[in-house]
């Protein structure tokens, strides 16, 4: 008989028929998570969670067979007699059908895992062009500890290893310690004739083997060991702009920060380590922290040039252009003061738009509101002039809850189809 | 026998040494007292994760990847982590060596069980029913899994994952319907099988000449002369193994793609047993722990605490709820089992004067053991219950029998109940309950229009007006004609031989196959 533990054994070995599962059910899991995620608070949205999907496409067909008369042996009989007619009920007793067996069911429910769920919800987004260019060559050099070697530079040597080593050593190879020795010539001072000689025979034995075996020997040092690696720019910084004048609604503030939330869903995937700054303005903008952000009140006039300006003065104070990667994205009704517009656009084509990887526009309005329908507001007239100019400006107008994840997937969709769509 | 010497374990912990002794104490009781002639046992310690990833591949150690075990596994586990289900304590694998899976959250008491009940117990069944040793080869099946596994690998490799999943899921709807059901000439060898692809591979590469390809193909044998008869002899209709016959017969497939309706076949003819005996498989195991678990007790070697644990457990398995109970689901193949099993005991040990009128052979012949051992070996589900059911088990569990007929507007009929005249009646209805002749459909290819447009014509022979499903069938149809790759048409037929309704499917093309 073998007793075999396999508690050790690489888990989840099903995992690779779990990802063909997904990957087959991709469009339906895809849909469930969306539909899934509207009923969500955003912030959950990083959560995986249950979904269902229909089995269409997922079933297992076999030949099986249905209706006709059944003939059925049950236990537990208590009143029946031969020849008993039992009333037919919709639910026939003694055959409920088992809760949640799978072909009962038109939905098959599983649960997802976070990175699964995020995965498929951000499926078909991609960074902007420019982003992954600047990803590629923006690689600086790093160095990093990499276990020990047995030759170095003296600068390295690590003393605890190597001090490790010789004690090892010495425990080894049996080395005479100092106090032994001590002890046998505290011996030697008082001790008789007789054994004077059988003591200094024995002393000089372990002096020899002492001075035999060092204390530290070349074999035993050890030098710290270090690796350089090439290191991507692995980090961003994401600013918010919003405009948080009287003419902002907190429905228009709850759609900005959606928007907000899935951009830093978006760049948390892509990067290790992502910062948000958060810059508010009326007619003079400042960094503030989240919760101000949305929920401060203020007021005043409206100077989007304010923004932009407090946004390039933090980029050059803070976040170097080379070791972070910029993202950008503007909140706002629409409503800029009529003398703003040349600063803005000057500020915005010349000192924001050449550090950013992306920059994005986005024009909030009241959900029953048809206002921008009609005229295009200030701010939006002043981009898409730019726009046309050739500025790389990525602009939409969002009214409804519902078309923030739309929005946001147009604004990421992968270059590929974009391209094939366009003429 | 090893003299008793004292308690194998005390309290719920265990340790490596504590399993050993649990077995050798198990093995020298199923050898002394119980003559179980067993597998050589391998036990593997696992944990939940582990147990949940072998539920998926059908409790295999290594099997293909596909993914509708993927579908299962999800499934399964959203399940429990909702706590809706628990895990099993064990899996046991019909293999040489015996494979058993323990749960590491078990107790002492319940390792105790499990190695009773799936080491001993289940591998005697397998390595003594007749089904098993007809069907299934144990010393072959690990490397035939894996020969399969690293097979369809190489076939995605080759070919495109999507042909081979396509392939695969044809074969999948199929696997009900890819089973011998008599003895043929020879027995199945994994092993030969696993060699006898690797040859063929090296044939085709060995043989392997481009010219072949530009050879001008003769003119056509003229199809017609073939007679009716000829033909269906030549492809061996009637034929109810239809992923046989797709492999040898279905025009377009591709070697490799036959190789896998073969994989996928011998896989399904290797649980083909394991579906017929279910209620004496769970039987002769449960009766097996409880042999052992109170020899152990008697011998002092477990204590009285750790016996009533293990009282609690078997209780709760042989649990049989009434069918106006919620629990009920159909019968509980422990309980019958184990019941009737005890019943046979009593029936040879001491039997009354019913039992000597209903059971002659076995009735007071005093070895228990030994009838218990030719029912192990010689019985499946169906016969099982249909020779050894006794009227006062019938009694005992109140069984009764209900008919229901659609036709039938006034409600369902209780046709027999436990008493004189319904014995017999319970006891058939009972039995062909557990007759795989009746659980599949009963569906056979008759013939191929060779001379025409190749239609593959299948039957259905329905009994008791139980038609199929259809949407499931044209799926599963579907399946069968992308295989067949020209038309595939099924007529649904009753006793009288009046045709209730015909499918006709066409086949779409498989990716990448053609």
């Amino acid at each position: 008989m073998h007793i075999v533990d396999r508690r050790l054994n690489p888990g989840s070995k099903s995992l690779e028929n779990r990802q063909r599962f997904l990957r087959r059910a991709k469009a339906l899991v895809k849909n469930a998570v969306k539909k899934s995620s509207e009923g969500r608070d955003i912030k959950d949205v990083l959560e995986g969670g249950e979904v269902s999907i229909p089995l269409d496409d997922m079933d297992e067909p076999r030949f099986r067979r249905e209706g006709g008369t059944r003939d059925m042996v049950l236990p537990g009989n208590k009143k029946f007699v031969e020849g008993d007619i039992l009333p037919r009920s919709g639910q026939r007793r003694g055959r409920a059908s088992e809760p949640g067996e799978g072909d009962s069911e038109d939905a098959f429910r599983f649960v997802l895992s976070r990175d699964e769920f995020v995965d498929l919800f951000l499926d078909d987004l991609e960074l902007p062009d420019l982003a992954k260019r600047k990803l590629a060559e923006a690689e600086g050099e790093g160095i990093h500890r990499a276990g020990y070697a047995t030759s170095g530079s003296p600068a390295n040597i690590s003393v605890s290893r190597t001090v490790r080593l010789a004690l090892a050593r010495r425990v080894a190879l049996r080395r005479p310690r100092p106090e032994q020795i001590a002890e046998l010539e505290a011996e030697l001072a008082d001790c008789d004739e007789g054994r004077r000689a059988g003591l200094m025979a024995e002393l000089a034995a372990l002096k020899a083997k002492a001075r035999r075996i060092p204390f530290i020997d070349p074999i035993d040092i050890r030098y710290r060991r270090f690796e350089t690696l090439p290191k991507p720019v692995a980090q961003a910084v994401m600013f918010c702009l919003m405009d948080v004048s009287g003419s902002m609604t907190e429905h228009m503030k709850d759609l900005a920060k959606r928007f907000y939330m899935l951009l830093y869903v978006f760049l948390k995937r892509r990067y290790r380590h992502v910062e948000i700054v958060f810059i508010r303005h009326t007619d003079r903008a400042e960094e503030v922290d989240e919760n101000t952000f949305f929920h401060g009140p203020a007021s005043g006039g409206t100077l989007v040039s304010s923004a932009l300006q407090a946004m390039h003065d933090i980029v050059r104070s803070r976040f170097r252009p080379a070791d972070w990667n910029i993202y950008a994205a503007q909140a706002s009704d629409g409503d800029n003061s009529g003398s703003d517009g040349e600063i803005a656009g000057r500020l915005l084509t010349e000192m924001i738009l050449p550090i950013s990887q992306f920059f994005a526009y986005l024009e909030v309005g009241e959900s029953d509101g048809n206002a921008f329908d009609t005229l295009d507001s200030s701010l939006w007239s002043l981009y898409e002039r730019l726009r046309a100019n050739g500025a790389p400006l990525s602009m939409r107008k969002v009214r409804n809850r519902s078309e923030i994840f739309p929005v946001f997937h147009d604004l990421f969709q992968r270059r590929g189809k974009q391209e094939k769509t366009a003429p | 026998m090893i003299a008793p010497s004292g308690l194998l374990f005390e309290g719920a912990d265990w340790d490596f040494p504590t399993l050993q002794r649990i077995h050798d104490a198990c093995e020298d009781i199923s050898r002394s007292e119980l003559g179980l002639d067993v597998y050589p046992n391998q036990i593997e310690v696992i944990t939940a994760e582990q147990m949940l990833d072998a539920y998926s591949s059908v409790g295999m150690p290594l099997f293909y990847k596909h993914w509708s075990f993927g579908k299962h596994f999800a499934y399964q586990e959203a399940f429990y982590r909702k706590g809706f289900t628990g895990l099993a304590y064990e899996i046991v694998i019909n293999s040489s060596p015996c494979i058993s899976y323990l749960m590491e959250e078990n107790t002492a008491t319940m390792q105790a069980l499990v190695i009773a009940h799936a080491a001993f117990g289940h591998n005697h069944f397998f390595k003594n029913n007749y089904l098993f040793r007809q069907w299934t080869d144990a010393n072959g099946i690990l490397n035939y899994l894996d020969f399969a596994k690293g097979y369809v690998a190489q076939c995605e490799e080759q070919h495109g994952r999507l042909a081979v999943e396509q392939t695969l899921d044809a074969a999948h709807a199929l696997m009900s319907h890819g089973i011998d059901r008599y003895p043929g000439k020879k027995k199945l060898d994994l092993r030969a099988e696993e060699k006898r692809a690797g040859k063929r591979r090296l044939h085709e590469e060995s043989a392997f000449n481009d010219l072949w390809r530009t050879v001008p193909s003769g003119p056509a044998k003229s199809e017609a002369s073939l007679n009716t008869e000829r033909r269906r002899k030549l492809l061996g209709l009637p034929q109810e193994n239809l992923l046989y016959f797709l492999e040898k017969a279905a025009p377009r497939l591709k070697p490799w793609q036959r190789e896998l309706l073969r994989i996928v076949r011998h896989i399904a003819q290797y649980f083909y047993p394991q579906s017929q005996t279910k209620v004496m498989n769970e039987g002769t195991a449960t009766y097996v722990h409880y042999r052992i678990m109170t020899c152990l007790h008697e011998q002092g070697r477990i204590s009285d605490g750790n016996f009533l644990e293990f009282l609690q457990s078997h209780t709760n398995v042989v649990f049989q709820p009434d069918f106006d109970d919620q629990r009920f689901s159909g019968f509980n193949p422990y309980a019958l089992g184990f019941a009737m099993m005890q019943d046979i005991e009593r029936i040879v040990r001491n039997p009354d004067e019913e039992d000597r009128e209903w059971f002659p052979e076995i009735a007071g012949t005093g070895d228990a053991l030994a009838v218990l051992r030719d029912v192990w070996a010689n019985y499946r589900d169906e016969s099982f219950i249909s020779q050894f059911l006794s009227p006062r088990l019938m009694r005992h569990m109140r069984m009764f029998h209900l008919h229901d007929d659609p036709a039938e507007t006034a409600g369902i009929r209780v046709d027999a109940i436990h008493d004189a005249r319904g014995y017999r009646r319970i006891r058939r209805e009972l039995a062909r309950q557990y007759d795989v002749g009746y659980i599949d459909p009963n569906i056979e290819v008759l013939d191929v229009d060779l001379a025409g447009d190749r239609r593959l014509m299948l039957r259905h022979a329905v009994v008791k007006g139980a038609r199929l499903n259809e949407t499931d069938a044209k799926r599963v149809l579907q399946h069968l004609a992308n295989l067949w790759s020209y038309d595939v048409s099924l007529v649904e037929v009753d006793i009288t031989g009046s045709v209730l309704k015909e499918y006709v499917v066409n086949p779409r093309g498989l990716a990448a196959a053609a």
